[in-house]
């Protein structure tokens, strides 16, 4: 599967605080959710992204809270993929599930900026900077990960696993 | 074996695991509250599932936005109450009676040593302080574990922080665990099991440790364990109602990292904002002027945690222009601080005494800070915007630091008073 968008750049230690506020925790929709996305770190990002843009960003992406309407949130928002150098276990764990792609790489390397047009191959294992012309592999998806993915999300495996598919 | 891959094989059915093997484990309890409950329960309509696994293993707990701030988070309490009723599950809170879950679940003896659980909250690793593996989850796994009754793991690696020689006066668990990321940074653990160890961790009560197992996930740690041992035994047998398992490390256990700290090196410590890792000694605090202050919280709302508040407040008022919010973590603790009259001692002093909720510690509901505010508290988070607006500002610190930062009306050590 190759995903195509253009970059949204953050930092390290991006949290599902700034993901989104506890503010809106009383709200269960993605509809609901994505309408304020990233708002306490970046709060023109909901009017700037396009459906298929990708969040980039440095070490421990998505650490702090448990809550999932943090990956629900940016996959509602139209975002394709996050990259980041590192994820926060449980958020990992969160997208996964829900099936909102997420690429563990060397993100530095890539030289991404804001706007930039970035290429993933996630079966291939490589992220490409089409703006720049660099580009970095990552290992692929190992054990329950890949099968997460496979399957779809978790909600697909539990269905099979009861007998309901 | 370590504690972490005992707790794990002994569940999952195997004589032996590795850290990076995968392991199915029987769960022991499934948690959720009310913010992560609802897309639990609609997650798991949409897996097919119509009965729990067992309902007398899974704690449905209201306490982010209880009493209910708003009708969103009545309705979200509500579609827990008809599910716990519908579904048999005693171990629903909200309001009346409960309390904040991870205080609660130890207290009503809901979670035990031996366990494997798994909680739609981020603190989940608090049990590890018992001898559990607890580890937080989304919604998605949290329904998914309702519906089987167990739950995939990576088997972690584990790190060790062993603490010796003599911790000082006012030094608590807050203040070694703020220590410790304050070493590793916030994703030193990541991934990772932290068992603390040593002649300070064992010689300290069960509140101290449910504080340091709290906090592990501020170091990405996917669980913080400390060795059952008699303190454990004494404090949780009064509480349960089934058997439970003590397991230890192996003298020979394998560690990713091994950290020996000198206790008497560590002073009450203060997290800076606006990351847990941003820690300093008391006395390299300096000037700092606060609107409020939070005692309360998963980390610090135990019953030791207001005895240590009233005896820095006892006979002294909170500054002026100060709001001193102080949250006893259950129904029962209140009671207990009001029949002590540590609550008339608060309310004398100046501070404002909550019914048990989480809702100040992530700006959720009530105590909620303004422009250019700043707070000290108990909590255990700090990011931007986390107890309000984005330019406001949360310390962290021990319930003997925030008391006395309240009579100041700066950020003190308790020896200032």
């Amino acid at each position: 599967m190759i995903i195509k968008g253009n970059a949204h750049k953050y930092g390290d230690h991006v949290d599902t605080d700034v993901i989104i506020p506890a503010r809106y925790l009383n709200m269960n929709t993605a509809e609901e959710l994505a309408a304020h996305c990233m708002e306490d770190i970046d709060k023109d990002f909901i009017k700037r992204v396009k459906p298929g843009d990708i969040i980039v960003a440095g070490k421990n992406f998505g650490c702090g809270s448990s809550r999932e309407h943090a990956p629900i949130a940016i996959k509602g928002a139209g975002v394709s993929c996050v990259i980041a150098e590192t994820f926060a276990r449980i958020f990992y764990r969160n997208a996964l599930n829900i099936g909102l792609p997420i690429v563990e790489c060397d993100v530095a390397r890539l030289g991404i900026e804001s706007g930039d047009e970035i290429e993933v191959d996630l079966s291939g294992g490589v992220v490409r900077n089409l703006t720049r012309g660099t580009e970095t592999t990552f290992p692929p998806l190992v054990g329950m990960a890949q099968t997460l993915v496979e399957a779809g999300g978790l909600k697909n495996l539990v269905r099979k696993r009861l007998g309901v598919d | 074996m370590n504690i972490a891959e005992k707790l794990l094989a002994n569940a999952a059915g195997e004589d032996n695991v590795k850290p990076g093997q995968f392991v199915n484990c029987k769960l022991s309890c499934v948690l959720a509250n009310d913010i992560t409950a609802p897309l639990a329960l609609e997650a798991f309509a949409e897996m097919g599932a119509t009965k729990v696994f067992d309902p007398e293993r899974i704690a449905l707990v209201a306490d982010h936005s209880t009493p209910n701030k708003d009708i969103k988070s009545a309705m979200n309490t509500k579609l827990m109450r008809d599910f716990a009723r519908e579904q048999g599950i005693r171990h629903f809170y909200e309001a009346c009676g409960g309390g904040i879950e991870h205080i609660i679940l130890p207290d009503k003896g809901i979670v035990l040593p031996g366990d494997v659980v798994i909680g739609a909250d981020s603190h989940t690793c608090t049990y590890g302080a018992l001898g559990a593996f607890a580890t937080g989850v989304g919604s998605t796994d949290a329904g998914a574990g309702m519906a089987l009754g167990e739950s995939w793991f990576r088997v972690p690696e584990s790190m060790k922080f062993i603490f010796s020689g003599q911790r000082r006066k006012w030094v608590t668990g807050k203040d070694l665990i703020l220590f410790t990321i304050g070493k590793i940074g916030v994703d030193g653990a990541r991934y990772r099991a932290m068992e603390f160890a040593g002649p300070v961790i064992e010689a300290l009560p069960m509140a101290d440790r449910f504080t340091i197992c709290n906090m592990a996930i501020e170091a990405g740690g996917k669980a913080g364990l400390i060795a059952p041992d008699q303190t454990t035994v004494d404090w949780v047998t009064p509480r349960a109602k089934r058997e439970f398992s003590l397991f230890t490390s192996d003298a020979d256990a394998d560690y990713a990292e091994v950290f020996d700290w000198d206790a008497a090196d560590i002073e009450p410590q203060v997290s800076f904002p606006h990351l847990p890792e941003n820690t300093r000694g008391i006395s390299e605090v300096g000037d700092i002027a606060i609107d409020q202050v939070v005692i309360g919280a998963c980390t610090n709302g135990r019953m030791e945690d207001l005895e240590a508040a009233a005896e820095i407040l006892r006979g002294h008022k909170v500054a002026e222009g100060i709001r001193c919010l102080i949250i006893p973590g259950s129904h029962e603790i209140h009671l207990e601080a009001t029949r002590k009259g540590l609550v008339e001692l608060f309310l004398e002093a100046g501070c404002l005494v909550s019914t048990p909720t989480c809702g100040p510690c992530l700006g959720g509901h009530m105590g909620i800070l303004a422009a250019g505010e700043r707070a000290v508290a108990t909590t255990n988070r700090n990011f931007v915007g986390r107890m309000g607006h984005t330019e406001s500002e949360v310390y962290l610190a021990s319930p003997y630091v925030a008391a006395a930062s309240a009579i100041t009306g700066k950020i003190s050590g308790p020896e200032e008073i």
